[in-house]
């Protein structure tokens, strides 16, 4: 079961640099909210920044986190 | 070339993706959505007034996964504007609220009558496209 601090670490891992604020929408270990600040990011369009993030977490997207919603921004 | 066969599906994903301006995968319908982010998407779209395809992507799980092989993007819904991936609920609603979807869609998004949007009828149905 995944957590919010455990998908928050694997995104600034996955990122260099990344800050993400990762809270769990429902409480029930299924549905989260991040929001996802990276230089990375710069010059990306929006699909392009979230598939940063999602390609961190590939099946388990739909699998066991059945929702991430995202903001993402560029610093 | 292994997964180079007949996929049937796969190509009619695609045919709708390309002959639709605008097309919603979706959880439900837009009269019926199964899925909150479905919902929500489906309502900026009829905020805008906006004429769209529809695919409902639960009667076949295939749909799904035909879908995210196109398009790369892992969840639902998905939205195409002229054969392009817009974004999922997220980016569609940040658009909304900033006004960059109804910039989108007013350029593309006025789609001949001729379109088989059907915002309003049954929603297309890729199983049935196959029969």
């Amino acid at each position: 079961m995944p957590d919010a601090a455990t998908i928050k670490a694997r995104i600034e891992a996955a990122i260099p640099g990344a800050q993400a604020e990762v809270e769990d929408w429902t409480g029930g270990g299924d549905h989260f909210r991040a929001t996802v600040v990276a230089d990375a990011f710069a010059g990306l369009s929006r699909i392009q920044q979230h598939r940063l993030v999602y390609e961190i977490f590939g099946a388990e997207i739909g699998g066991p986190i059945h929702a991430l919603s995202l903001k993402t921004h560029s610093q | 070339m292994t997964d180079q066969h007949d996929n049937p599906i796969r190509d009619a994903v695609a045919e709708a993706i390309a002959t639709n301006d605008v097309i919603l995968f979706m959880k439900g319908t837009p009269e019926a959505p199964a899925c909150g982010f479905s919902a929500r998407t489906v309502g900026a779209l009829q905020a805008l007034d906006t004429r769209f395809a529809a695919v409902d992507i639960l009667p076949d799980p295939r749909i799904r996964q035909e879908l995210t092989a196109i398009s790369q993007w892992p969840t639902i819904p998905q939205l195409f504007v002229g054969g392009e991936l817009v974004g999922g609920c997220d980016i569609v609603t940040e658009m909304f609220e900033s006004g960059e979807l109804a910039e989108l869609l007013g350029a593309d998004g006025q789609a001949p009558a001729a379109e088989p949007a059907v915002a309003d009828g049954a929603p297309l149905q890729i199983e049935n496209r196959l029969s």
